[in-house]
């Protein structure tokens, strides 16, 4: 099955709807709620950080029997040094997007802890690709 | 488990007019309309008693123990909530109220209240010792247990395993009266409840074997009765004095009863059962951060707004609140905070206040395998795209997305839809008298009869 999302940038009250959306999905389907749980924290995380940081991005979900795979897929600013992103604490974010209670620098680390496999790659002033691969049964 | 889940709600077919207002209203989709009456699907009811609020004609009923059960035991204890105080004015003095109970033929009144100062100890002990995960979530209210079951299957293990005030205060009042030699096959306790829900957790409690109490008595029923005997100035026999209570443990069942217990900033307390259903979503998502416990009530004003309390709830939480600020004599209530338990009695309660881990039951799994699922949700999704999404409830269903969801489960037929009924006509697919047929089937012949409009046919030509 196939779903597709797309998300606005800058928008953090809507951030969380696609989340929302996937976790109805595998509720329905009877997947295991600890994996129903780290892949709505990672896709979470993926959300806030289009919204965050990017100016648009589109969210593809590729469900089988086996597995969920995720890509997000935005416009922005791309993240020069991910190895860096992904260390606890670190965030580019501005004092506007930590006031609202976003950007601490957990992101990347909590979705590399709440998928079974993560890749990102990114382009400095292009955008970034990241994808969430969490299995149903381990 | 069982599959079949014991319910305080009861559907009367005799008075049912199938209105559906009660299917709309259902917050976990649990009703469905076939032969013209309301149907409940008792694995996805979860006791909140909205479908009761709304019934226009008075068909759904909540069961309750006959009252004349209580002389099945010697000694006769009523467990009194605040909130049935609550439904007095205050210049009715909670003895008289009591007093009132005594006549009716209860032997003592505990205050359901009571235990609350024991029990949010044990609260915080609980959530300084279990760390993770967070926000921990109250057990107090068994409708939102419930809705966590079935809806939120992630979060059953954020409940946290507690008894409730009112478990406490029953273990209690039994063992004073066991120590005081009466034998405890003759000790009757009786809850006086202000909803459905609290009825089902004592019948069939989750995290439970058997409940501590022995029978519920709907309040909207005992309240006629003691305004009854308060009117007549009867009842005058006094009940020896109860502990004073402290103010803070008198509005327990309120909302922010419990939150207040708790630091400020940390906690928070959500009414209505639509309310926390939205808030939820966000605790699923991992969204909540920097909350460690959740109050959590199903009725809007909690236990004041709960479905068989006789008063307007809003000036029951008025009367409330009122009622600790004022003559401590007059209203039981002391803010000093005299009760404490005997280190005994601690030891007693806390070794029969956890209750066992409570299990997901989700009604939101197409089926138990996942390709099965998946095969059902391709279907679903077809077949919710050619649905007209008015979401009218002509079907019987109480959404389009929820035809499609009973069609795929085999439980209804997609011609139930109008829309797709007149669409099939135009095609010459289906035959007027055939769609007839179906819509008597979901409201029956009566609602459809040919010639019920004989004389009125005129007026709406």
């Amino acid at each position: 099955m196939h779903f597709e999302y797309f998300i606005e940038g800058g928008n953090f009250a809507e951030a969380g709807s696609t989340s929302s959306q996937v976790k109805k999905t595998l509720k329905q389907l009877n997947v295991d709620g600890t994996v129903i749980k780290r892949t709505v924290v990672a896709l979470y995380e993926a959300e806030v950080n289009i919204v965050a940081h990017a100016y648009s991005g589109k969210i593809t979900v590729e469900l089988d029997e086996e597995k969920i795979d995720i890509k997000i897929v935005d416009e922005g600013p791309g993240i020069p040094d991910i190895k860096r992103a992904m260390e606890i604490g670190y965030s580019t974010a501005s004092p506007e997007v930590r006031e609202m209670g976003f950007g601490a620098g957990m992101g990347l680390s909590n979705m590399k802890n709440n998928s079974d496999k993560l890749n990102i790659t990114s382009t400095v002033g292009k955008g970034t690709e990241v994808e969430i691969i969490n299995y149903f049964h381990l | 488990m069982n599959d079949v889940f014991h319910h305080a709600l009861k559907f009367r077919e005799d008075l049912c007019i199938g209105c559906s207002h009660c299917m709309n209203i259902c917050p976990t989709e649990a009703i469905r309309v076939r032969h013209g009456k309301a149907h409940l699907q008792a694995n996805r009811c979860v006791d909140c008693g909205e479908c009761y609020r709304i019934c226009p004609v008075g068909a759904i009923i909540v069961e309750q123990d006959d009252f004349e059960n209580i002389y099945k035991y010697q000694t006769r204890i009523a467990l009194l909530p605040s909130v049935f105080t609550g439904q007095f004015p205050n210049s009715i003095s909670h003895t008289a109220i009591r007093s009132a109970l005594h006549e009716l033929g209860f032997t003592h009144v505990y205050e359901v209240e009571e235990g609350v100062e024991f029990l949010s100890d044990q609260f915080h002990q609980y959530i300084r010792e279990k760390k993770t995960p967070r926000p921990l979530i109250s057990p107090f209210c068994p409708a939102i247990v419930r809705l966590i079951q079935v809806k939120f299957p992630t979060l059953v293990n954020h409940i946290i395993l507690l008894k409730a005030p009112l478990d406490i205060t029953a273990l209690n009042a039994r063992q004073n009266l066991t120590e005081q030699g009466i034998n405890p096959e003759e000790i009757g306790i009786f809850y006086i409840t202000p909803c459905a829900a609290k009825i089902v957790a004592v019948k069939s409690p989750v995290g439970e074997q058997e409940s501590v109490i022995d029978g519920v008595i709907n309040m909207n029923y005992l309240y006629n009765k003691v305004r009854k005997i308060i009117s007549h100035h009867r009842g005058a026999d006094p009940l020896p004095e109860i502990p004073a209570l402290n103010a803070k443990s008198v509005c327990w069942s309120l909302t922010h009863g419990e939150s207040d217990h708790h630091e400020k900033g940390r906690s928070l307390a959500i009414d209505e059962i639509n309310n926390v259903t939205e808030f939820l979503e966000k605790v699923e998502n991992d969204e909540i951060k920097g909350i460690d416990f959740l109050e959590l009530r199903a009725c809007d004003e909690s236990c004041a707004g709960g479905v068989l309390c006789p008063g307007n709830r809003f000036l029951t939480v008025n009367k409330m609140r009122e009622r600790t600020s004022i003559n401590p004599i007059l209203s039981g209530i002391d803010n000093k905070g005299t009760l404490s338990y005997s280190s005994d009695r601690q030891k007693f309660l806390t070794d029969n206040m956890r209750i066992d881990p409570i299990l997901p039951r989700s009604i939101l799994k197409l089926d138990d395998d996942v390709a099965e699922a998946m095969v059902k949700m391709k279907r679903i999704y077809e077949l919710n795209r050619i649905l007209p999404q008015v979401d009218c409830g002509i079907c019987g269903s109480p959404t389009c997305k929820s035809l499609s969801e009973d069609v795929v489960q085999d439980q209804a037929d997609i011609k139930q839809c109008i829309f797709i009924q007149k669409i099939l006509e135009q095609n010459e697919k289906l035959d007027i008298w055939e769609s007839i047929k179906i819509m008597r089937e979901i409201w029956s012949d009566n609602k459809l009869d040919k010639n019920s409009l004989k004389d009125e046919i005129n007026i709406i030509n």
